[in-house]
């Protein structure tokens, strides 16, 4: 298929694109920029006039519930709603069912999502068999799989001695680890931030340390061990800080937050709303801003969906009682333009932490306009408004926090390798 | 924030009895003037009135408890329903039945009212958000939450001894973190209008920002006490020696139990109040537990009295329906 966009805005920050032009596509691959290649005849034109074209968006984390847990979604279900939202490369955690720790359950994956034809997914491997925190998982079986990381998911590693080798090994497979830091003891089974809120409403408290001690034993780790370290979805501006100054100090770490991270806070949970019962837990409104500071002095350059779509029956109990996450990949896009509507970030970092910075994480040859890449693109009319309405949402999961939110911005296409594989007008 | 959206119908009457907070000072005054009418029905020959007759009362007590249900239940006979115990625990959710599902079952059972105790939190408002419209909830205890008829007997102990709330300061003693009591005490005494409200206890047992809800904390229970109307123990669980919270009960008697040398430093006049049951000799010495500034047995007779008004006010009666009004 040869298809050429016409007359949309080109933004790609990270080559300092910003410029209406035309953008030529053949065999999967972008094939020019501006210029019309020779001899190019297009078989589609897509009238992209007065929108926005972007790299495809790479989501650091999302969970398609494939394979294990179908009924919360699959990656048709759940790759229509990311397409929905212009994402066309996905992160997923090991924490399936099977556990991604052996080369057949990447193999299924590759296979299941290829079928699924929706996005490209890439799978990070166990970092600890079972993710049981007690043995090594293969990582350099795993890696030669197909995983292009490792990570104990939610799951916390209590003994520092085994989490002290678990770098060490991942540092000689030469693999980034993705680390939630979260210290369960202090977490100590509790499900909403410790403050006033969970005082007022009586729910067990997680409190900062939970974050920052674990982020701090992990730093130290890192010192001794230099492993690429990642740390998932940063909750405290406390934990930022930690962030920025081992940075500075020439450590090899990054870090990234998820979108309801910037937008929500403890309050919102208000009388007991499960679709904000979320891990990490939402903090105070100073821990937002705080994270947000982190996002514009470059200490979080991703943001991610952490989309963890749920059947109704898990999130209807009393708080405590229900399963955390939210479904959110849809509105990843429109919800970044609301923080850019805002004033709270500027596009061009808004685009750059969805697409090119992600993929510098994944280390994946994603998230750019360039001639010769890979033809994932979204486009973005920024005059359309979105509604966020539990009858509307694609995904299987209905927990959004977010209903009754109008969001300015909508994705009307996004091409996966050349392709179309999301038009707006045909749903 | 909390409740008063789900608590009162469009009327601004009382549909739920879910937690203090949010409700207002008249209609807290409201519940204490029906259960100062119904206070005397205990005393007469014939324990009854027919205010509730017909109506088909449920004790949902997913956490075990004796004295609550008893009260509840007692409290559902002198209103002439009819009651169902039903001890679910873990047996209905352990052959996977979820929670909407027993209410449900019980709602085909035609229940007018369900009586909720829950070892979590928000469990009475999300029962009450999954019940038929016709369905009265109230709150006999959401884990740390609320026990707001506790909370409301605890006022109406109060307001026959001191008449009104204004001057007065009152002290909580004891696990703030995890009492119910304490948090819907807090609501009611502050709704109510006291001068101060004040907590004390150990740091491990005070809960962050405990201060948002309107009350000043100490740590040392002489000071604490000092110049104090009222004072409120709670009961100290066991477990709470386990996970570093506490050393040992004796210590916790050495610096929080309540003496009559302790007392001394409250007014002359203050009483000393206590939800039950008591543990003698770790938050409370039985000199002043059997002392003449208890009210702790007083307690446990109003807690009916309020049980049944906030049965009746949820279901739409009063006391003057039957001409019984006192």
């Amino acid at each position: 298929m040869r298809i050429q966009v016409k007359g949309g805005r080109l933004l790609d920050p990270a080559n300092k694109l910003d410029a209406k032009q035309d953008l030529f596509i053949a065999e999967g691959k972008i094939l020019g920029i501006k210029k019309k290649p020779d001899g190019f005849d297009s078989d589609l034109q897509i009238n992209a006039k007065g929108k926005i074209v972007l790299p495809g968006l790479v989501d650091l984390c999302a969970r398609l519930r494939e394979p294990g847990l179908e009924y919360k979604g699959t990656f048709i279900t759940e790759g229509l709603a990311a397409n929905s939202s212009g994402i066309t490369s996905i992160c997923c955690p090991p924490d399936t069912d099977p556990i991604i720790d052996t080369p057949a359950v990447i193999e299924l994956i590759h296979q299941r999502s290829r079928d699924a034809g929706r996005t490209n997914i890439y799978p990070l491997g166990a970092l600890t068999q079972s993710l049981n925190s007690e043995q090594l998982a293969e990582m350099h079986i795993l890696k030669q799989a197909g995983c292009i990381g490792v990570s104990n998911a939610l799951k916390p590693i209590d003994n520092a001695e085994i989490l002290r080798r678990t770098f060490e090994y991942a540092h000689s497979c030469d693999l980034t680890i993705f680390l939630f830091a979260e210290d369960n003891a202090l977490k100590n089974k509790g499900v909403a931030h410790e403050g006033a809120l969970s005082t007022r409403l009586g729910l067990p408290a997680i409190p900062e340390s939970a974050e920052t001690v674990a982020i701090s034993r992990a730093l130290l780790l890192v010192e001794q061990t230099n492993v690429r370290l990642h740390f998932c979805r940063l909750s405290t501006a406390h934990g930022v800080q930690l962030i920025r100054a081992a940075q500075k100090q020439g450590l090899p770490v990054t870090a990234d937050v998820a979108i309801c991270n910037l937008h929500l806070t403890e309050m919102d949970i208000a009388d007991y709303n499960s679709d904000c019962h979320l891990q990490p837990p939402l903090r105070s409104e100073r821990d937002r801003t705080g994270l947000i500071a982190g996002i514009n002095d470059g200490s979080i350059t991703a943001v991610c969906s952490d989309h963890q779509p749920h059947e109704a029956d898990a999130k209807s109990a009393p708080f405590s009682l229900t399963e955390s996450g939210a479904s959110t990949i849809e509105h990843l896009l429109p919800l970044m333009l609301h923080l850019v509507n805002r004033k709270e970030l500027k596009l061009e970092k808004a685009i750059s932490l969805l697409t090119s910075q992600p993929s510098n994480i994944l280390n994946i040859d994603k998230g750019t306009l360039q001639v010769g890449k890979d033809a994932d693109i979204c486009i973005l009319d920024t005059d359309a408004s979105t509604s966020v309405d539990e009858n509307n949402l694609l995904s299987t999961g209905k927990n959004s926090p977010f209903k009754g939110w109008e969001l300015q911005g909508t994705v009307t296409h996004t091409l996966l390798n050349g392709e179309v594989v999301f038009d707006r007008s045909e749903l | 924030m909390t409740g008063n959206i789900i608590q009162l119908d469009n009327n601004g009457n009382l549909k739920h009895f879910l937690s203090t907070e949010g409700l207002s000072q008249s209609l807290l005054q409201n519940i204490l003037d029906h259960a100062e009418s119904f206070a005397s029905v205990g005393e007469r020959h014939v324990k009854k009135v027919p205010l509730l007759r017909g109506k088909t009362i449920a004790n949902l007590f997913f956490e075990p408890s004796t004295r609550t249900r008893t009260t509840f239940e007692l409290a559902a006979k002198r209103l002439s329903a009819d009651i169902l115990n039903l001890n679910i625990s873990t047996s209905a959710t352990s052959k996977g039945e979820t929670l909407s599902d027993t209410l449900h079952t019980l709602e085909a059972m035609h229940c007018d009212m369900f009586i909720v105790r829950h070892a979590n939190s928000g469990a009475a408002h999300y029962i009450a958000t999954q019940v038929a419209p016709h369905i009265s909830v109230i709150n006999a205890g959401d884990g740390r939450h609320a026990h707001p008829t506790q909370a409301m007997l605890d006022m109406f102990t109060i307001r026959r001894h001191k008449q009104s709330f204004e001057n007065l300061r009152v002290a909580i003693v004891g696990d703030i973190l995890h009492s119910r009591v304490a948090r819907s005490e807090i609501h009611a005494l502050n709704t109510l209008g006291v001068l101060e409200t004040r907590v004390i206890a150990p740091h491990t047992l005070i809960p962050k920002g405990v201060e948002d809800l309107g009350v000043h904390v100490y740590h040392d229970i002489e000071t604490g006490l000092e110049g104090v109307d009222v004072i409120m123990m709670l009961r100290l669980q066991r477990e709470r020696m386990r996970g570093a919270l506490l050393p040992s009960e004796q210590e916790y008697y050495q610096r929080y139990g309540l003496t009559s040398e302790r007392l001394s430093f409250a007014k002359p006049d203050a009483i000393v109040m206590h939800p039950g049951p008591i543990n003698r000799g770790v938050e409370i010495d039985s000199s002043v537990a059997d002392g003449e500034r208890s009210v702790i047995l007083q307690q446990v007779s109003h807690g009916i009295a309020i049980r049944m008004a906030v049965m009746a006010m949820t279901m739409g009666r009063s006391n003057d329906d039957t001409g019984n009004a006192a």
